[in-house]
């Protein structure tokens, strides 16, 4: 019963918004399997959905964390309170990862209502961890007004992020190619508001006609905006003031035209394949009668083509 | 389960680039490495390392204010609950201020020349004695 209190220690903790419980708990998800985790969880299951969530996504170095810093302070000024799960690269090869997106957010370290937190993606393709819809959770039930989730450097095809913001803002900086790749599918399609960032420097206008352009032709309700700002400027604090407006525009919108409601129950459904593909995976791993087929005489036979793959997979399922 | 380490800079000197050579050596022996930034209060590097929840905080100092700052980053930390958070330095750091650095819970002290694997070996050995009396 050792586990059982102190899962109750730790939603007791994060309920008063206690910030060493916040991150003992946010580690708990990322580092426990689905079985551990689940009490904790569904204990915090009725304490969720209250906070608005925010998507940050764009390239590499676009400015996704200094823009991040700004809108925590725009937020703040509105005296919401704000957490951040800022997502860096896992290395493929030693697991190892830097973190670095704090640097940019270090003005907020000592305001209690913030709370900062640096997620490796440990493996996840998405441009999330596996675990940040967890950690979002766990911010959530904390009673954070507003959640940031700031995501690893994207390319073209990491759109988790989709799957659990409100919101999500996809940024740019001119330099980084023509028109073309801003009609491609994927990443570019995903926004609810488009930043082209780092709008002092050549090209930022040509960047932002071509992105207004493709928008323009989005049959996305509402039209997203497309907005310059210069994200390190000191003197440019309204450029993210007005970033931050129109997120609280946007959200407004969708909350009372009920599409986040219909956001929401699509990432409750998409959730609930995940968890259950997971489980399910585990499960038949597990199970004797198929580990029977995994076997190196089994492996060897395909390779020598003396069995069918596409058989010995009738069988696993039949075995099940 | 992956270890967390802090690699922070307290105090006024902008000299960062051992503590970013440990950090990268560091991700490369597979740790989680959390870097903050030059120019810290031993404050804000408490609570980072708190929101953080990471295992270790490795201070980095090369203006010669350690005497005065890993022990307050120690304090702090004892402030904000927590005991549990292991805490190292490097950088050029005298011979004799090694002893009251460590009567004043700074773990270990890696000076000029120190090699990775020194680091890793003293953090790998903290990991297996602190899982022990947890186990």
């Amino acid at each position: 019963m050792k586990l059982n209190q102190e899962i109750q220690k730790l939603v007791d903790g994060i309920l008063k918004k206690d910030m060493r419980s916040i991150a003992k708990a946010v580690s708990f998800v990322e580092n426990s399997d689905y079985k551990t985790k689940k009490p904790f969880l569904q204990a915090i299951f009725p304490y969720t959905g209250k906070a608005k969530v925010i998507g940050i996504t764009g390239l590499p170095g676009a400015g996704k964390s200094t823009i991040t810093d700004k809108l925590i302070k725009a937020f703040r000024d509105d005296g919401k309170s704000v957490g951040v799960l800022a997502v860096d690269p896992s290395s493929p090869f030693t697991k190892g990862a830097i973190l670095g997106d704090r640097i940019r957010m270090q003005n907020h370290t000592l305001d209690k209502d913030v709370y900062l937190r640096s997620m490796a993606s440990r493996g996840a393709l998405g441009g999330l961890a596996q675990t940040t819809k967890d950690a979002l959770k766990v911010l959530d039930a904390s009673g954070y007004d507003i959640v940031i989730i700031e995501t690893v450097g994207v390319g073209q095809n990491e759109i988790d992020i989709v799957k659990i913001a409100d919101c999500v803002v996809l940024t740019y900086a001119p330099g980084f190619g023509d028109e073309i790749q801003a009609m491609k599918a994927g990443v570019m399609e995903i926004a609810d508001i488009y930043v082209v960032n780092k709008a002092d420097r050549d090209f930022s206008q040509k960047l932002f006609k071509e992105i207004s352009d493709i928008v323009n032709l989005s049959s996305k309700e509402p039209k997203p905006k497309v907005l310059k700002t210069i994200a390190t400027n000191p003197y440019e604090q309204s450029n993210i003031g007005y970033l931050k407006e129109e997120i609280v525009k946007y959200i407004d919108y969708v909350e009372t035209s009920s599409n986040l409601k219909k956001k929401r129950i699509s990432f409750i459904e998409s959730e609930l394949i995940d968890t259950l593909t997971k489980i399910i995976i585990d499960k038949t791993l597990q199970n004797q009668n198929v580990k029977a087929f995994f076997d190196k005489k089994t492996i060897d036979k395909i390779y020598n083509k003396e069995l069918n793959f596409y058989s010995i997979i009738d069988k696993i399922m039949e075995a099940i | 389960m992956a270890i967390r380490i802090l690699i922070a800079k307290p105090g006024l000197d902008g000299h960062d680039r051992g503590a970013k050579f440990v950090a990268r050596a560091l991700q490369e022996r597979g740790y989680e490495v959390i870097y903050t930034g030059i120019r810290q209060t031993p404050k804000q590097i408490a609570i980072a390392a708190v929101q953080e929840d990471v295992d270790f905080v490795g201070l980095s100092l090369l203006s010669g204010a350690h005497n005065e700052l890993f022990p307050k980053v120690v304090e702090e930390l004892h402030n904000a609950g927590v005991s549990d958070i292991v805490v190292f330095g490097g950088g050029v750091i005298p011979q004799s201020d090694i002893e009251f650095l460590k009567s004043k819970g700074i773990k270990a002290i890696f000076g000029p020349g120190t090699s990775i694997k020194t680091i890793v070996d003293f953090i790998e050995n903290e990991t297996k004695s602190r899982n022990s009396k947890i186990g």
